[in-house]
């Protein structure tokens, strides 16, 4: 292969990161499932880049992605319905203000 | 034979057990049944008598049984029984003045009578108004601790049988104490009245010192002979032993020492000078008691003790010198003070006191048979008199119930008299009295005394005669100042006139006690007595003498002795008689001497000398110094210090450490931390991420420098 392998990893590291940033940072709480999305989307490239450059002929690789992007459609679902509901009740989706459960 | 002399002093015991437990409510069940156990001892003491008068040599072949008792180390204290001629005669007197009396009781306690209007037990009774014919009549009452008074005369009896058919000291010693016990108890028997709490406690107080030194000898006599079995400490080996022992006290030999510990308790028991003081006062007791305890029987148990120790107290010349001068000190002494006293039962106090001393000197002069003989007659005839002085005072409280008047019916002065009114009584107490003067022949204490003035006379102790003569012309004297005063004469107030003789239960014991003052005395007639010696052997000098190992001799007759007796009892009751049958009141009595009507002061020289040093001793060094500023000082400043220690625990290491420091303390550091720490949970989401990637990335870093460093 002519692309070393090490440049999709720190790729996924990189978006990682930034995905993590992003969580970590915003306080709109739909910018906080972005930036999950995100990570869940670098992870799926270091996972496929595995795949690829190791063992490309086994399906399970393969099926190890598309499991993972499954998982997070449905986990945003529930994500923005979980959102939305909190919306109903408090009026906000700012995350500084979602704090019920404090002491 | 031997389980009948076992049996003797049991019927008593049973009864005062009986009486205090179920019948104290009932009286007639009470005297009944001391009345029979009185008279089952009675009966058994008969038997016994008769069985011992009719053996030979009974000397020789007494009975005797014995059985142990208390060990120490290698020997036994034993407790036993034993008869002998001496103790059979006892036995006899013993048992008829104590049935006597306990059938005088019944009457004396006015049973029959109903109860009084305010009798209260512990005080006499006085009197009950009894409605007949449509006027009122005060008659005397019963007394209300009736069954209480039978249930102590039996104890006392038990403690005297006891005491008379022991065979070693130590039972002796049981029943002597006994007998002090019921002295304390019946002397108190009305407790309601202070005097006779006082005389209670006089009585116990003075025969236990004696009792302590007694005590003493027998402890004595026990370490050196290793018994106290009079069969075994009369053996001529042991008496030798004991007379060659020398011991550090007065250089007296062993034998002198124990004889004059033992005398000092009968010092005490028979009221000899210097503890005499008891006995008057003992007279707040009934007048059985007086009679019982006081004449017949219980001070007799003194002499009885010296009679029965005699083979031992007679070894010594010192301890007899004592013992024959404090016989016939007293018996001078007592007699002296007897002629100065108003109240009938007094006047036979001392006269006790006085006849006992003669009895003591008697053995003080070796005169063993005598002083024996003296015993039995004296018991008879003072019973006799201190029974009929108790049938005057009643028949005086008669008289003062229905008169009204209030005098003391125990004061002879407000007598007089009497013969008219009260003829039984009269006749035996003027029997009584003349036994007591030593009227020739017919009494038997002619006898008795005259025997003692020979045997002192015939072994030359002239200065003991002397004394015992003058001692014997004063007894008459005021003999018969008393049955003068009493009941020749006039009455001398409305009381003494409405007086009345008194019931059959107090008149027969009376007649009964009468025939044997009279005729006990002819038992013991001297062979070579002028006329009459002979025609009777003398039995009890044969008898009695027996006791001892060696029969002892009979002193030869001599006229002197015997024309002083006659010349002091005939003496002494003629000017008696004379002097006092013109007395009216004490104020024309001459010889009442403030001297002998305070008894010489002894009481008071006693109290000042001995009793509230005694008492100042106990008040203010026992109890106020030791007791209350040491002993409880101590126990208080054990207290205050326990006191300083807690508090000190308590405020200086309770407090501060553990409840503040380690109790709250934690509280507080819990608490501060809690607050600081919840902080954490802010509740915001992006802040727990945050916390969560630090730690996986530290976790990271320590993973990877743990696996490469490894």
């Amino acid at each position: 292969m002519s692309i070393p392998l090490s440049w999709y990893l720190i790729l996924a590291a990189a978006l990682f990161c930034i995905g993590l940033y992003g969580v970590l940072s915003r306080k709109n709480a739909i910018a906080i499932l972005l930036g999950v999305e995100l990570m869940l989307n670098a992870v799926n490239i270091n996972l496929v880049a595995f795949w690829r450059y190791f063992n490309p002929a086994q399906m399970s690789g393969q099926a190890f992605a598309v499991i993972v992007f499954a998982v997070a459609a449905a986990e945003v679902a529930v994500g923005l319905a979980l959102i939305i509901s909190v919306y109903r009740r408090r009026k906000t989706v700012l995350a500084d203000e979602i704090d019920l459960m404090k002491w | 034979m031997n389980f009948l002399i076992w049996f003797l002093p049991l019927p008593p015991l049973l009864a005062f057990f009986t009486i205090i437990i179920f019948t104290n409510k009932s009286k007639p069940l009470s005297h009944t049944i001391a009345i029979g156990a009185a008279g089952l001892s009675w009966l058994g003491s008969m038997v016994i008598f008769v069985k011992a008068v009719g053996m030979q040599e009974f000397g020789k072949h007494i009975f005797e049984s014995s059985v142990n008792w208390l060990p120490t180390k290698d020997l036994w204290l034993q407790i036993g029984v034993r008869v002998d001629p001496l103790s059979a005669v006892v036995l006899f007197f013993v048992a008829w003045t104590v049935l006597a009396i306990f059938v005088y009781s019944i009457g004396y306690h006015n049973f029959g009578q109903p109860k009084g209007d305010h009798d209260l037990p512990g005080m006499p009774p006085h009197g009950a108004i009894v409605v007949e014919k449509g006027y009122k009549s005060l008659v005397p009452s019963i007394e209300p601790m009736y069954s209480r008074f039978f249930a102590f005369i039996s104890l006392f009896a038990f403690g005297m049988y006891t005491l008379v058919l022991s065979n070693n000291l130590l039972t002796l010693y049981i029943g002597w104490e006994i007998m002090g016990l019921c002295s304390y108890l019946l002397i108190g028997f009305w407790y309601g009245k202070k005097s006779a709490r006082d005389a209670a406690v006089k009585a116990f107080m003075t025969t236990r010192i004696g009792d302590v030194f007694m005590l003493l000898g027998i402890a004595f006599l026990y370490s050196a002979t290793g018994s106290l079995t009079f069969s075994e400490i009369f053996q001529p080996r042991v008496l030798e032993a004991l007379l060659a022992a020398n011991t550090p006290v007065l250089g007296l030999s062993a034998a002198g020492l124990i004889g004059l510990l033992l005398f000092i308790g009968t010092i005490g028991k028979s009221a000899q000078w210097p503890l005499h003081v008891w006995l008057p006062d003992a007279m707040e007791g009934p007048t059985p008691v007086s009679a019982m305890i006081h004449a017949a029987t219980m001070v007799s148990a003194g002499v009885y003790m010296v009679i029965r120790m005699f083979p031992l107290i007679s070894l010594d010349a010192h301890t007899m010198t004592v013992v024959a001068f404090i016989g016939s000190f007293t018996a001078l002494f007592a007699a002296t003070i007897a002629v100065a006293q108003n109240d009938i039962k007094k006047v036979l106090a001392y006269s006790t006191i006085s006849q006992l001393g003669f009895m003591i000197a008697a053995l003080g002069v070796h005169a063993y048979v005598a002083a024996a003989f003296h015993l039995v007659t004296h018991a008879f005839f003072k019973a006799l008199l201190f029974l009929g002085s108790g049938s005057v005072i009643h028949g005086m409280e008669h008289g003062v119930l229905h008169t009204g008047e209030h005098v003391d019916a125990q004061d002879m002065f407000n007598m007089g008299g009497l013969r008219k009114k009260m003829p039984i009584t009269f006749w035996t107490f003027l029997i009584g009295g003349l036994a007591l003067s030593g009227f020739p022949v017919l009494t038997a204490g002619f006898w008795s005394k005259d025997e003692i003035f020979a045997e002192a006379f015939g072994k030359g102790h002239l200065a003991v005669f002397t004394v015992l003569a003058l001692a014997a012309f004063l007894t008459a004297f005021y003999t018969m100042r008393q049955i003068t005063l009493t009941f020749l004469g006039k009455a001398r107030t409305r009381a003494a006139e409405h007086a009345r003789e008194t019931t059959w239960t107090m008149t027969i014991p009376l007649i009964v006690l009468a025939v044997f003052a009279v005729g006990f005395g002819w038992v013991g007639i001297p062979e070579h007595f002028p006329g009459l010696g002979g025609i009777l052997p003398n039995w009890f000098h044969e008898f009695v003498g027996g006791t001892l190992a060696e029969l002892p001799e009979a002193v030869k007759f001599s006229w002197i002795p015997l024309i002083t007796s006659l010349g002091v009892a005939l003496g002494g009751l003629f000017v008696g008689w004379l002097v006092y049958r013109k007395v009216r009141n004490p104020a024309e009595d001459r010889l009442q001497i403030p001297l002998l009507k305070n008894k010489y002061y002894f009481d008071e020289i006693y109290n000042s000398l001995l009793i509230r040093p005694a008492y100042w001793v106990a008040e203010s060094f026992t109890s106020l110094f030791m007791d209350r500023k040491v002993i409880d000082g101590s126990l208080h400043g054990v207290a205050r210090f326990s006191l300083f220690l807690g508090n000190a625990f308590r405020n200086y290491f309770d407090k501060p450490v553990i409840n503040e420091f380690l109790g709250d303390g934690t509280g507080k550091a819990v608490k501060a931390s809690g607050f600081s720490l919840r902080k954490i949970q802010a509740g915001r989401v992006q802040y727990y991420m945050v916390a969560s990637v630090v730690v996986l990335v530290i976790f990271a870093v320590l993973y990877y420098f743990l696996n490469t460093g490894m």
